[in-house]
């Protein structure tokens, strides 16, 4: 049958316009984030009923100021944009522009125009231009750019129905163009054209603008259109710059013509707002206070949430256990998939909070200003101002504060921010330093105020914040990108969050998390459980005989159980791998149980206490830090006779998890947000190697 | 030869050209157009970046892009 509009719309605009919003409004939830192939940003992508019942698919492209891209993610728009055979591409585009700050938005639709795309114009936050009492003659507009324009206002879904309607019909695509491009390079524009049989003028002056970014053309395609640039002359700068400088004139006059701004330009609120928020002093402190709210509300308040989907889960886990009959099955989906499972969902909480917090700043508008106080700071260590958030929510969480690092358009600055992240003391770390601690650490105080063992702590979350630094600066020579960096960003006018925006990107982050990472997670518990649970050779087939040998007369059914977990994790795999591992930490001061503990919290920091635990035969009543730390303090070296946990071996040990990317939840979202192996593992390594080196230092200076 | 890194606060200035053609590709295209006027509005505790305001809109660009841009007088 055929399909007289289409069903394939993409929505662009500038940063700011509301695009987002509209989107929004146009999908709800019927909204989906996906990848594209190749790239790391993401496609929003979903569907909307129009009047006439037809489902069409609607895709929000990354908010650009022109087809000509700033960011490796920009390019993804040009390549949707030119190459008829990609698959989103689209068949109609919404151009959203910011109906008060029309000159500079119109650039873009100028250029969607010459594309020859058939493109209807949306005048949004109609409103705001209301309030600042500017006067645009709509049908005047339309007739001057060729192209049907709609008002809406986004927030209160004003214009949403006309623009649905709109949809329902064929558009215009003007064949005249806009700007003609030709003027600039006659030659090279016909020859392109007519080799590559464009329809439009437009089309083939951007192919020779930027042949070598668009993927969609193959090399032979490339190097012919390289050659008939170098054999005609073709100066790209310069063109590129007259084109612009064309549009503009061209588009003040359209607008001079069909929009009246009053006289005076009051000074906005916003204005007002700004000279206290980027004030030197007061600035930062606004700040630092936002972000220790922030930190405050994800790590308090997600405890709760947290605690009830453990305990949720883990009685599920019971139920389960015994519904089923018993056996390996049984096994198998309670202790590695439900397992697993509250492993992934107990982030759930961290995440809704963090990005709760960070969609309303940057809907606020307030995000960008605090950008511009950490900018400068930023960069002298390598990062990006945008990532600020994401290193002070490492301190709760690595998960949310890397998803955070969405937000920073320069791909070298993203990928630092997201490679140092894990160094910062995350909370999960928190249970091993404490046990540490109170075992090799006195309880004294230094100076007569300060708690020796809370300096200690101190000391360890600065040992993590520097690393994160070092690790950054190093970086920052070592990755090297072709792209050029720019700064330069807009101070989008503050405006009260939309909750409807806010409420989306939670869900939106929570699932796509649940989804991809949560994969790999499930899949890497399974992984470990296996390894803990399951042994190769005659000691761990008959475990249940030897451990029987071993007990003492008149054993309770519960010390028998408890021997017994000892005995199977100590030669299970994971018990194997620990003492084959043995004479590789040992100039670490570790010994096999503790490297069996290391091989276990791999999957998250805090089953360090749950393995010691076990390894060390403490039933799951006695399984707090004050039974775990006094049966640690008794533990003997088998080769000095003294204490096992000496202040050198808790140091090394702090240091080594302070470091270590014990973490597969970590792994995952870095897989994800990268979309590949590469860098995790990378990440891995490096982490590892410097927790290795570093434990090794500590253990030698302090024995 | 000023630039707009060179305004003071609340200071104005007409655009004449960029020393950095690359640059000045993308900012141009952000509203700094030749002729256009440019207020300089805000400066960042550490001296950079800079808030100004040209065609109606706020950007902020760090000190370095905005000596790139020549301002008449």
């Amino acid at each position: 049958m055929a399909n007289k509009t289409g069903n394939k719309v993409a929505l662009i605009g500038n940063p700011n316009s509301g695009k987002t919003t509209l989107f929004n409004l146009l999908t709800g939830l019927n909204q989906k984030t996906g990848n594209f192939p190749g790239v790391t940003v993401d496609k929003k992508s979903g569907q909307t009923r129009l009047p006439d019942g037809e489902n069409i698919e609607v895709i929000d492209l990354p908010g650009t100021y022109s087809v000509y891209p700033k960011t490796m993610d920009e390019q993804i728009v040009q390549n949707v944009l030119l190459d008829k055979a990609h698959p989103q591409h689209p068949d109609k585009v919404i151009v959203v522009a910011d109906a008060a700050n029309l000159k500079r938005n119109l650039l873009l639709f100028s250029q969607i125009r010459d594309l020859g795309l058939p493109a209807i114009l949306v005048l949004n936050m109609i409103d705001i231009a209301k309030k600042r009492k500017l006067e645009i003659d709509l049908r005047s507009l339309g007739i001057d750019l060729g192209v049907k324009v709609i008002s809406t206002n986004s927030h209160s879904g004003e214009g949403l129905n006309e623009l649905k309607e709109a949809l329902t019909k064929p558009l215009l695509s003007s064949k005249r163009p806009f700007c003609e491009v030709k003027e600039f390079a006659p030659e090279v524009v016909e020859q392109v054209k007519t080799e590559f049989a464009l329809e439009s003028d437009y089309q083939a002056f951007q192919y020779a603008q930027q042949a070598d970014h668009l993927s969609f053309l193959n090399e032979a395609d490339q190097a012919r259109i390289e050659g008939i640039k170098k054999e005609i002359g073709f100066d790209a700068i310069t063109t590129q710059s007259s084109e612009t400088l064309a549009r503009y004139e061209k588009l003040s006059g359209i607008i001079d013509r069909n929009v009246k701004t009053p006289a005076s330009a009051a000074h906005t609120p916003s204005q007002k707002i700004d000279k206290i928020v980027t004030h030197k002093v007061l600035g930062y402190l606004i700040f630092f206070g936002i972000l220790l709210f922030i930190f405050q509300s994800v790590f308090a308040w997600a405890e709760g949430a947290m605690d009830l989907i453990e305990n949720s889960i883990a009685a599920a886990t019971e139920w389960v256990r015994g519904a089923m009959p018993e056996g390996v099955l049984n096994d198998l989906v309670t202790d590695g998939i439900m397992a697993g499972l509250a492993g992934v969902l107990v982030f759930i909480p961290q995440i809704a909070i963090l990005f709760a917090f960070i969609s309303l700043l940057e809907e606020s508008g307030y995000m960008s200003r605090a950008v511009f106080l950490m900018d400068r700071l930023m960069r002298g260590v390598g990062l990006n101002g945008k990532s600020v958030v994401p290193l002070i929510s490492g301190l709760a969480c690595a998960i949310p504060a890397i998803m955070a690092t969405r937000t920073i358009d320069s791909w070298k600055d993203r990928m630092i921010t997201i490679f140092v992240t894990p160094f910062m003391s995350c909370s999960a770390r928190l249970p091993v330093y404490t046990i540490l601690i109170g075992l090799v650490v006195p309880e004294e105080q230094v100076l007569g105020i300060f708690n020796l063992q809370g300096l200690v702590l101190m000391a360890l979350y600065l040992l993590g914040f520097v690393a994160a630094i070092l690790s950054a600066l190093a970086l920052k020579f070592i990755l090297k990108t072709k792209q050029r960096g720019y700064f330069v960003m807009e101070l989008p006018g503050y405006k009260l969050p939309q909750w409807k925006n806010v409420l989306l990107t939670i869900y939106d982050k929570c699932r796509t998390f649940t989804v991809e990472a949560g994969k790999v997670i499930i899949a890497i518990s399974i992984v470990l459980w296996v390894l803990a649970s399951y042994g190769f050779g005659d000691d761990f087939n008959n475990a249940e005989e030897n451990v029987k040998a071993q007990m003492e007369t008149g054993y309770s059914q519960e010390s028998y159980d408890i021997a017994l977990n000892s005995y199977k994790l100590e030669h299970s795999m994971a018990g194997s791998f620990g003492k084959f591992i043995e004479p590789a930490i040992k100039p670490l001061g570790y010994d096999w149980k503790i490297g069996i503990a290391l091989i276990t919290s791999f999957a998250a920091r805090e089953v360090f206490v749950g393995t010691m635990s076990t390894i060390y035969s403490i039933g799951a009543e006695d399984d707090d830090e004050v039974t775990i730390r006094e049966r640690l303090r008794q533990e003997r070296n088998p080769e000095t006779g003294g204490p096992m946990y000496t202040q050198a071996v808790g140091f090394s040990l702090m240091v080594f998890y302070a470091f270590a990317m014990q973490c597969m939840s970590t792994l995952a979202i870095v897989y994800r947000e990268t979309k590949g192996w590469r860098w995790p593992l990378i990440q891995m390594t490096y982490m590892t190697v410097v927790a290795y080196v570093s434990a090794f230092v500590t253990f030698q200076i302090f024995s | 030869m000023r630039t707009v890194s060179d305004l003071k606060i609340l200071e104005s200035g007409t655009i004449k050209g960029f020393t950095d053609h690359q640059l000045s590709l993308k900012l141009m295209e952000m509203g700094c157009i030749p002729g256009t006027e440019v207020v300089l509005e805000l400066v960042a505790p550490l001296g950079d970046p800079l808030a100004i305001r040209v065609a109606g809109y706020h950007l902020s660009l760090r000190k370095e892009e905005a000596a790139s841009i020549i301002i008449e007088g």
